[in-house]
């Protein structure tokens, strides 16, 4: 029999049911369809296919809601934390979530991130960091690792003229509000369990009414990096991780 | 926070003094092109920039005029009583979740900090979620099967879609210009004189209109209820066959462009404001007519 390799107890792996069948936007090698992937096979998992709300960001992740099959806000540029805040405080049983990039949260929206984290509003946020504006063209973000050359920053960033990278997880980490603050990539197959289990830990917390949760997805550009995607993943394992280091930065979900 | 509490369906409102709402300009404008319900109370002080903390009419472009980016109106009441600043609450929401829309209470400081006697609305209780869940098919609560998902967003990247999304919008700005002008008029048929002021400006006028009236001089009052939209074709009328129109605001000249765009000429129209806090004494206004006209 030909088809017995489909029959539905081989079955090991399916694209999850949320996801749309529509051409993602993102560039081959992007980290953002990976992460969305692992987004809906949570929602999906936890039975919250009818009680979810996202918040797309501005960025290149702003047609998120393009991809995921639940209800989406749009919101401004950082404002993703006040909007999800609004949501989640007026339907509290519902799961809300915010998707968002580092030039959306940890620059136009830092104050959003920081207070909504503080208060300890019970979402999760999904904080996409590849150290750059992505879709607007490459350019320095506050995340920018110091020596890398962007589009605004071409000779590297240097601390005299352009600042520091903002660490704005190990900020979160500090925060009374948070209940769960976690750095994960999703360059290999480990790497990506790791991450969902982070995501599922993140909004079961959320449910729970435990506090606010942060998951850093340190993630790739290639385009952005003009480099391609199998260097890209080589360049931020030997760069990125250094100064983002992986791993769980607070837990007290237990 | 209002734009995400709106667009999950809920009655939300915010309040600020001038400045404040400057900074909410964005989520406005966000609000208008996601056409969303919600109400602004904006209770005017003194500008620009940081300006004082007394009173002022000075955010009259700003409310009316949209304030933020792109093509929008924001519905805009103005109270001149405690009173009033009581019912609009409830009128400003019933307008916002009828034309989903944003709406505004522009009051300033004198009407912010006044104590007057008030009855007040009846007490309306909380819609409950599946209340809200009927009446809002549009809002984010989560997706159930038997419907497509809800997105609330201003974003589209097609002109000719976006084109198509704005026509929508003036449209239905153009319903809300036919339906719901609101205005008061005071001694208007046998008047020489017409002042045009709204708000606080408009309590004064009265005044104004007393003392004139002791001098022998015939002065109506049109009071503007919506700013926006305008009563244009009721201020004409108004104006009709009048020696002049005097518009009292307590800012340098801005309800005035709208009273000169209505008449059009037909009759001389001056403006008559004090700046920087200060409210405009009945006497002033009274000169002020002597003076224009």
């Amino acid at each position: 029999m030909e088809n017995e390799i489909i029959a539905q107890e081989n079955l090991v792996y399916k694209k999850p049911a949320l996801m749309n069948d529509v051409t993602m936007h993102y560039c081959p090698g992007c980290s953002h369809g990976v992460v969305h992937k692992l987004v809906a096979e949570v929602i999906e998992e936890m039975g919250m296919e009818e009680k979810t709300v996202g918040v797309s960001p501005v960025g290149c992740s702003v047609f998120a809601y393009r991809y995921i099959d639940i209800d989406w806000q749009e919101a401004a540029h950082g404002r993703a934390p006040a909007v999800a805040t609004a949501i989640k405080r007026l339907w509290p049983d519902r799961l809300v979530f915010t998707y968002q990039g580092d030039g959306d949260l940890a620059c136009i929206g830092t104050a959003e991130t920081i207070h909504a984290l503080n208060r300890g509003e019970h979402i999760t946020i999904i904080f996409i960091n590849n150290a750059i504006y992505g879709m607007t063209g490459g350019q320095m973000a506050p995340t920018t690792l110091l020596g890398q050359k962007t589009s605004t920053c071409p000779y590297g960033r240097v601390p005299e003229i352009h600042g520091y990278p903002l660490n704005i997880t190990d900020l979160a980490s500090r925060l009374e509000g948070t209940c769960y603050v976690t750095r994960q990539s999703v360059e290999s197959v480990g790497s990506i369990r790791k991450a969902k289990a982070a995501i599922r830990k993140a909004f079961e917390a959320s449910m729970a009414g435990k506090g606010s949760s942060l998951v850093e997805i340190v993630s790739t550009c290639n385009s952005g990096w003009k480099l391609s995607p199998v260097k890209a993943n080589e360049w931020m394992k030997e760069h990125m991780f250094e100064k983002y280091v992986k791993g769980d930065l607070k837990d007290t979900t237990l | 926070m209002i734009y995400g509490g709106a667009g999950a369906g809920k009655r939300v409102m915010t309040s600020s003094s001038s400045p404040g709402v400057a900074l909410m300009q964005e989520g406005i404008a966000y609000m208008a092109g996601a056409e969303l319900p919600g109400v602004f109370v904006n209770v005017q002080r003194g500008g620009p920039g940081l300006g004082t903390i007394q009173p002022s009419q000075s955010d009259y472009f700003q409310a009316t005029r949209g304030g933020g980016n792109g093509d929008y109106y924001v519905i805009v009441l103005a109270p001149n009583s405690v009173q009033e600043m009581a019912d609009f609450v409830d009128l400003a929401f019933e307008l916002a979740f009828k034309y989903r829309n944003p709406a505004m209470i522009l009051s300033d400081g004198v009407i912010g900090q006044m104590m007057e006697k008030v009855v007040l609305p009846p007490f309306k209780p909380r819609r409950t979620d599946e209340e809200i869940m009927r009446e809002c098919p549009w809002a984010t609560f989560g997706r159930t099967k038997d419907r497509q998902p809800n997105v609330i967003t201003s974003l589209e990247l097609k002109p000719e879609v976006m084109e198509q999304k704005n026509l929508h919008l003036q449209e239905k700005y153009q319903q809300i210009r036919e339906a719901e002008v609101r205005y008061e008029t005071q001694h208007v048929d046998d008047a020489d004189y017409l002042i045009v002021a709204f708000g606080s400006a408009a309590r004064i006028a009265e005044k104004a209109i007393e003392i004139a009236q002791e001098k022998d001089m015939k002065v109506g009052l049109f009071r503007p209820i919506t700013l926006w939209p305008f009563p244009e074709k009721e201020v004409v009328a108004a104006a009709k066959g009048k020696k002049g129109v005097l518009v009292v605001e307590i800012n340098a000249g801005q309800m005035v462009e709208d009273v000169r765009l209505s008449v059009n000429g037909e009759v001389p129209v001056a403006h008559f404001g004090r700046l920087g806090g200060i409210v405009p004494e009945p006497d002033e206004i009274v000169n002020a007519l002597k003076e224009k006209f």
